[in-house]
C-alpha cells in the first residue's frame, strides 16, 4: 500500500479496536477453515476423511501431468480478458449515458441494476431457455438469421455463451458502481470545464474519467477476481465445461472436483494454484496500475 | 445537463434503451414464463414471447403453495421470503458496518501491520467459497450455530469488497477536511461520524444494494447448514422445485417464485436511488 | 451482539413452536434426500405413511439439494459429527460410500441390530445386486431405481411410414428408422440422454461384456476401464457416423435430452425409464417405450441393463434404538403394496418381485403399455459382468466420458481415439481412488 494520506490521526489502540470485528470474523470463518481446506492439497484422503495420508506434492504432480488441466489455463485467460474488457467498457458507456439523461433516469437505472438480483441458480436456467440449440428463443432467432447455433458441439459458440452470461451479470454490478462514482463528482467541476468551452467528450476525458479512476481501479481488481473465482455457476449451468473441455475454466474444475466428485485433495491443490495466480495478478495491479489512479 | 445538445441526448437515450432491452431481456422471459402453464413452456418450440393467461394461477401457487392437478405440491414462498429478508438485511448492514470501521482504520491511522491487516481482509476474496465450505461447516457446527440466523449470516459478513471500496473512497477525500476537524478539536470518531459518513452516502447506498442482493441470493451455504425447513431461504425453495432428475418441473411456479424473489431487491434498488440523488446534492466538497 | 440475541430468540421461538407436548416421544430419525418437484411429494408421502402406521418411530425427510450437493452435505456433516441417519446417495457414489471405513452400516447389520429377519432373495437380482458385496451382503437399500430404455414418438413414426407399435429392437433397426424419419422431414430422429450410462455402461451389461475389469470393480480396487474393445469401438463409430449424417443429434449432457423429446423435437431417444411421467404429461403426441437396442450378432445379448438412480445408506455412530427405527422404515419400504404404489406413481422399478406381480395382476401394465419394459429388462438372472458398476471416482469418469464423446460427435476425434482417451484419463482416476482407499 504505497498511497499515504498526509494527515493522520494518532492513537495506539483505536485502529485495532476498529479492525477487530472484521479481523475476528475473518480469522474464525476464513483463515481457520481455509487453512484446513488448503492443507488437504498435500493429503490423499477418501471423501469422508477416514483414511488420510500425507503425500507431499503428489497431487500437484498429477494435476500438471494432465494435459487438459494445462489447456484450461489458456481457456481461462481468454475468458477472463473477454469478460473483463467487455464488462467494464459496456457498463462505463451505459453509466455515462445514464448520468447524462434527466428524463426517465430512475427507470433506466432501476431496469439496468435489477438483473443483478436474478439469483445465479435461476440465471443459469434462463440462459438455457434462451440458448438451447433448437428450442431456445435466442438460438431460434439466430437460426432464422442463418446461423446454426449449437453450443453443445461448437466450442466457440459455447465460449460465446458463457462470456455473454458472465458479462451480463457484471454489467449490472459495474454500472451501479460507475454510476455512483460519476454522481459523486461535483457538478461544479464539470460546469467549470464547460464554461471553459470543453465539449462533452473532452469534459469526460479531462474531468470525469480522472476522478473516476479510484472507482475504475476498484472495479478492475474486483472484475478480475470475479471472473476467476465466481463464474463457475454460470459455466456449470450453461455448458458444464463442454463441449469437450472448451469452456472448462480453472475454477470450474475446482468446483467440480471438490464439490461434485469429492476429490478434496485434488481440488485443494487446484485452489492453491488458482489463489497463487490471483494474488500475483492483484499485487501487479496494486503496484503498477494504482500509480495511475488519481486520489 | 450543462448545455442543450439534443442529438447527444437522443443518442444517450437510444444507447440506454438498447442496453436495457438486452440486459433486462432474461427478466422479461422469466415474467412471460410465469404467466404460461408448465406444459406450454415445454411444448412450444420456441417458447412464446407474449404473456400467457396463467398469471393468477402461477402466482397463487407460488405465494401460498398448494397442490397442482398433477399432485405436485408447491411450497409457499411467503415464509421463505421472510428468512431471506432477515438474512439479507443482517448481512448487508453487518458488512457495511464493519467495513466502514476497518477502512477508516486502515486509511486514517498509521499503525504497525496496517498493510498486513488490509491484505488479510482482501485475500478472503481469492478463494472460492466452495473450497472452504466443508471446514467452515465444521466450525459453525462446533459453535452450535446450525439452523440459526447467526450461523446463516455471521460467516458471510466479512467483506473485502466493501472494505476495498471504502478505502478507495476515503483516499479521495481532501486532507483539508481532516485538518479542519482537528483544528476544531474533534477526535477521530467525531470526524468519522460527522464528516466521513455523510460523504460516503453514495458508496454506502451502492454497497447496500449489492450486499443485500448477495445475502438474498444465498443458496449453497443455507443448503449445507440448515435441516429445518423453517430456515430455508427463497432461492433454496426455487431450486427445490426444479426437478433435476426424472419428474416434471412446474416451470411456471418456478418462474413465478423467481419473479417474487426479485421484488424485494428491486425495491431496494428503487429506494437507494434516493440516496444517489442525496449524494449528488451534498457532494460539494 | 444484537444479532446473536436475535438469533437466540428466533431459535427459542422456533423450538417452542415445533416441540410436541407428549409424554412418549417417538424415536426420530433424519432422512436426507435429493428428490425435488413431484418426487419430493412422493418422499413426503412415504414418510407420512410410515409415521402414520405406527407410533414408535418417526422419520423426517429433509431435502438437501441435488445428489452431489447432498453427498457433500453428508461428508461435511459426518466430518463434523452430526450426520443424518439415512442418506439417499446416487448409484455413482456407491464405491465411495463402500470404501470409506466405518462410515456406513450395511443393511443386513441394521436389520440384525433390530432383530428383524431379512431375506435378500425377495429383491429383484439386477436391482439389489448393484448394491450387494461379492459375498452376498447387501450394503445399501435399493430405493429409486430406473433403467435405460428407448422412448419413441409414435406419431412421428406414423408420419415416417414406420409401424408405431413396433419399437426398433436392434441398433441397425434404429439407424434404419432414423433414416426414414429424416427422409420424412424430421430434424432430430435420434438422440440420447445420460450418454455414459446408456451408450457405454448399460450397453456393456446388455451385451454381457465388461465395462471395467475386476467384474466392473466388484472384485477389486485395481479395476481399470475396458471400453476399447472392438464392440465398443464399433458402437461409438456407428453413432458417430449417424451424427455425421444428421441421424443422431447430440442434445447435451445428463438428461438435457428429455426436454427435446417432450417437446416433440426428437423422435427417438435412449434415456431413463423414469422419464415416463414427464413424457406422459408434456408430450402432445403418443409415446412408446421399447427396450434398449442391441446388436443381434453379439452372443449373449440381450442380457440385462444396468440400473440408475439411488439407494439409501445408513450412517454409523447412532444409537441402537435409532437403528431399530431405520430397520422398521426399510421394512415398511419393502412391503409389496408400498412398492407397487411407488412404482406406479413414479415409474421407478419395483425392487421386489412381489411388487411387480401385484402391479401386473392389477392390469396396470395393460393400461399403460410400455411401463413394464424397464422391469422385464431387469428381472433376469445377472452374470458376473452385468450386475452393475462399482468404480471409484465415478463422477469424474462420467465427466471424462462426456467430454471425449462430445469431441467424437463433433467430428474432432475418431471413435477409437475418443475411447482410448477415456480409458487413459479414466484409469488415472481409478488409480487415484485405489491409492486413497488402500490403507
Amino acid at each position: 500500500m504505497s498511497v499515504e494520506k498526509r494527515v493522520l490521526f494518532r492513537s495506539w489502540w483505536l485502529p485495532w479496536a476498529l479492525v477487530a470485528p472484521q479481523l475476528a470474523i475473518v480469522c474464525v470463518f476464513f483463515f481457520w477453515p481455509a487453512g484446513q481446506a488448503l492443507f488437504q492439497s498435500v493429503l490423499r484422503e477418501d471423501a469422508f476423511g477416514t483414511s488420510s495420508e500425507f503425500v507431499g506434492l503428489e497431487n500437484f504432480k498429477i494435476l500438471f501431468a494432465d494435459e487438459t488441466y494445462v489447456a484450461s489455463f489458456r481457456t481461462t485467460a481468454v475468458f477472463s480478458v473477454l469478460v473483463a474488457a467487455i464488462g467494464l467498457s459496456v457498463s462505463l458507456l451505459l453509466a455515462v449515458m445514464a448520468d447524462r439523461v434527466v428524463r426517465g433516469a430512475t427507470a433506466y437505472k432501476t431496469l439496468m441494476i435489477w438483473p443483478y438480483a436474478v439469483a445465479p441458480a435461476i440465471a443459469g436456467v434462463l440462459w438455457l431457455f434462451m440458448f438451447a440449440p433448437s428450442i431456445g428463443v435466442v438460438s431460434y432467432a439466430l437460426r432464422s438469421a442463418g446461423m446454426d447455433w449449437n453450443h453443445l458441439l461448437n466450442g466457440n459458440h459455447a465460449m460465446t455463451l458463457i462470456v455473454l452470461a458472465a458479462v451480463w451479470k457484471q454489467i449490472a454490478y459495474n454500472f451501479l458502481f460507475f454510476l455512483a462514482g460519476l454522481q459523486s463528482i461535483p457538478k461544479s467541476l464539470v460546469e467549470a470545464a464547460a464554461i471553459d468551452g470543453a465539449g462533452p467528450w473532452r469534459r469526460f476525458w479531462t474531468v470525469q474519467f480522472p476522478l473516476l479512476t479510484p472507482t475504475t481501479f476498484f472495479l478492475l481488481v474486483i472484475n478480475i477476481i470475479y471472473v476467476f473465482i465466481d463464474t463457475f455457476a454460470i459455466v456449470d449451468a450453461a455448458t458444464s465445461g463442454g463441449p469437450g473441455k472448451d469452456t472448462a475454466i480453472l475454477v470450474y474444475k475446482v468446483y467440480h472436483d471438490g464439490f461434485k466428485a469429492m476429490d478434496l485433495g485434488g481440488s485443494a491443490a487446484q485452489s492453491v494454484v488458482l489463489m497463487g495466480i490471483l494474488i500475483a495478478l492483484t499485487v501487479v495491479q496494486f503496484r503498477y496500475v494504482e500509480r495511475r489512479v488519481h486520489y | 445537463m450543462v448545455e442543450n445538445r439534443p442529438v447527444a441526448t437522443a443518442l444517450s437515450h437510444l444507447v440506454l434503451v438498447l442496453g436495457v432491452l438486452i440486459v433486462a431481456f432474461p427478466v422479461y422471459i422469466t415474467f412471460v414464463a410465469s404467466t404460461q402453464t408448465a406444459e406450454q413452456i415445454v411444448q412450444n418450440v420456441p417458447m412464446s414471447l407474449l404473456p400467457g393467461d396463467n398469471f393468477l394461477n402461477s402466482y397463487r401457487f407460488a405465494l401460498f403453495g398448494g397442490v397442482t392437478e398433477f399432485g405436485t405440491r408447491v411450497p409457499p414462498a411467503a415464509p421463505m421470503l421472510m428468512v431471506s429478508l432477515v438474512s439479507a438485511l443482517t448481512i448487508a448492514l453487518g458488512k457495511i458496518a464493519i467495513s466502514l470501521l476497518s477502512a477508516f482504520a486502515v486509511v486514517y491511522f498509521r499503525f504497525p501491520g496496517r498493510s498486513l491487516v488490509f491484505w488479510m481482509i482482501f485475500i478472503t476474496l481469492m478463494l472460492p467459497v466452495e473450497v472452504r465450505i466443508l471446514p467452515t461447516y465444521k466450525v459453525v457446527s462446533d459453535l452450535g450455530l446450525l439452523n440459526t440466523y447467526a450461523g446463516l449470516t455471521v460467516p458471510l459478513i466479512a467483506s473485502a469488497t466493501a472494505t476495498f471500496l471504502f478505502r478507495q473512497f476515503f483516499l479521495t477525500i481532501p486532507d483539508e477536511l481532516v485538518e479542519a476537524a482537528r483544528i476544531d478539536g474533534a477526535g477521530p470518531m467525531k470526524f468519522f461520524k460527522d464528516v466521513l459518513l455523510p460523504l460516503s452516502a453514495t458508496s454506502i447506498a451502492a454497497l447496500f444494494v449489492i450486499q443485500f442482493i448477495y445475502g438474498w441470493n444465498q443458496y449453497l451455504w443455507p443448503l449445507l447448514m440448515t435441516t429445518d425447513e423453517n430456515m430455508y431461504p427463497v432461492v433454496m425453495g426455487i431450486k427445490r422445485m426444479i426437478s433435476g432428475g426424472d419428474a416434471a418441473t412446474e416451470w411456471n411456479a418456478v418462474m413465478a417464485t423467481a419473479m417474487l424473489a426479485m421484488i424485494p431487491p428491486a425495491l431496494v434498488v428503487l429506494l437507494m436511488q434516493k440516496w444517489f440523488v442525496k449524494g449528488l446534492v451534498d457532494s460539494e466538497k | 451482539m444484537k444479532i446473536k440475541q436475535l438469533a437466540l430468540a428466533i431459535s427459542a421461538l422456533a423450538a417452542l413452536a415445533s416441540s410436541p407436548a407428549q409424554a412418549q416421544a417417538p424415536v426420530e430419525i433424519q432422512w436426507w434426500h435429493s428428490m425435488s418437484g413431484q418426487l419430493g411429494e412422493w418422499i413426503g408421502g412415504l414418510a407420512k405413511g410410515f409415521n402414520d402406521s405406527q407410533k414408535t418411530y418417526k422419520v423426517t425427510p429433509v431435502f438437501k439439494g441435488t445428489y452431489p450437493e447432498s453427498f457433500a452435505a453428508t461428508v461435511a456433516a459426518f466430518r463434523a459429527g452430526n450426520a443424518p441417519h439415512i442418506v439417499q446417495i446416487f448409484e455413482v457414489g456407491t464405491a465411495s460410500m463402500m470404501a470409506a471405513k466405518g462410515v456406513i452400516v450395511p443393511v443386513d447389520q441394521v436389520m440384525k441390530t433390530a432383530g428383524i429377519k431379512f431375506d435378500p432373495s425377495v429383491y429383484v437380482p439386477a436391482v439389489a445386486g448393484y448394491y450387494t458385496a461379492p459375498n452376498g451382503q447387501m450394503l445399501s437399500f435399493p430405493f429409486n431405481s430406473s433403467t435405460t430404455v428407448l422412448h419413441y414418438n409414435k406419431d412421428a413414426f406414423k408420419a415416417a411410414g414406420l409401424d408405431p407399435n413396433n419399437a426398433p429392437k436392434t441398433w441397425p433397426e434404429v439407424a434404419l428408422a432414423a433414416a426414414k424419419l429424416k427422409a420424412s422431414g424430421h430434424k432430430c430422429p435420434f438422440t440420447t440422454a445420460w450418454q455414459s450410462w446408456t451408450q457405454l455402461e448399460s450397453f456393456s451389461a446388455w451385451h454381457n461384456v465388461e465395462f471395467a475389469t475386476q467384474r466392473n470393480g466388484f472384485t477389486g480396487l485395481n479395476a481399470r476401464l475396458n471400453i476399447t474393445t472392438p464392440l465398443h469401438v464399433r458402437h461409438i463409430e456407428n453413432l458417430a457416423n449417424m451424427a455425421q449424417q444428421g441421424l443422431f443429434v447430440y442434445k447435451g449432457r445428463n438428461n438435457a435430452a428429455d426436454a427435446t423429446f417432450q417437446s416433440g423435437e426428437c423422435a427417438m431417444y435412449t434415456g431413463s425409464s423414469a422419464a415416463y411421467g414427464g413424457i406422459k404429461r408434456n408430450l402432445k403426441a403418443e409415446a412408446g417405450i421399447g427396450a434398449l437396442p442391441y446388436y443381434p450378432d453379439v452372443p449373449g445379448a440381450p442380457q440385462n441393463t444396468v440400473i440408475g438412480g439411488a439407494s439409501l445408506w445408513a450412517i454409523s455412530g447412532k444409537k441402537p434404538e435409532e437403528y431399530k427405527a431405520v430397520a422398521a422404515f426399510y421394512q415398511y419400504l419393502s412391503d409389496a403394496n408400498v412398492q407397487a404404489k411407488s412404482h406406479q406413481e413414479t415409474g421407478y422399478i419395483p425392487i421386489t418381485s412381489a411388487a411387480f406381480k401385484i402391479t401386473e395382476d392389477s392390469g396396470f401394465y395393460k393400461k399403460n403399455p410400455g411401463t413394464d419394459v424397464s422391469v422385464t429388462q431387469m428381472i433376469r438372472k445377472t452374470t458376473d459382468k452385468s450386475r452393475g458398476i462399482r468404480l471409484g471416482n465415478f463422477v469424474q469418469i462420467r465427466t471424462i466420458i462426456d467430454e471425449e464423446l462430445e469431441q467424437v460427435w463433433a467430428g474432432k476425434k475418431s471413435a477409437k481415439d475418443g475411447l482410448e482417451a477415456i480409458k487413459k484419463r479414466g484409469d488415472v482416476e481409478l488409480e487415484k481412488f485405489e491409492k486413497a482407499n488402500k490403507g
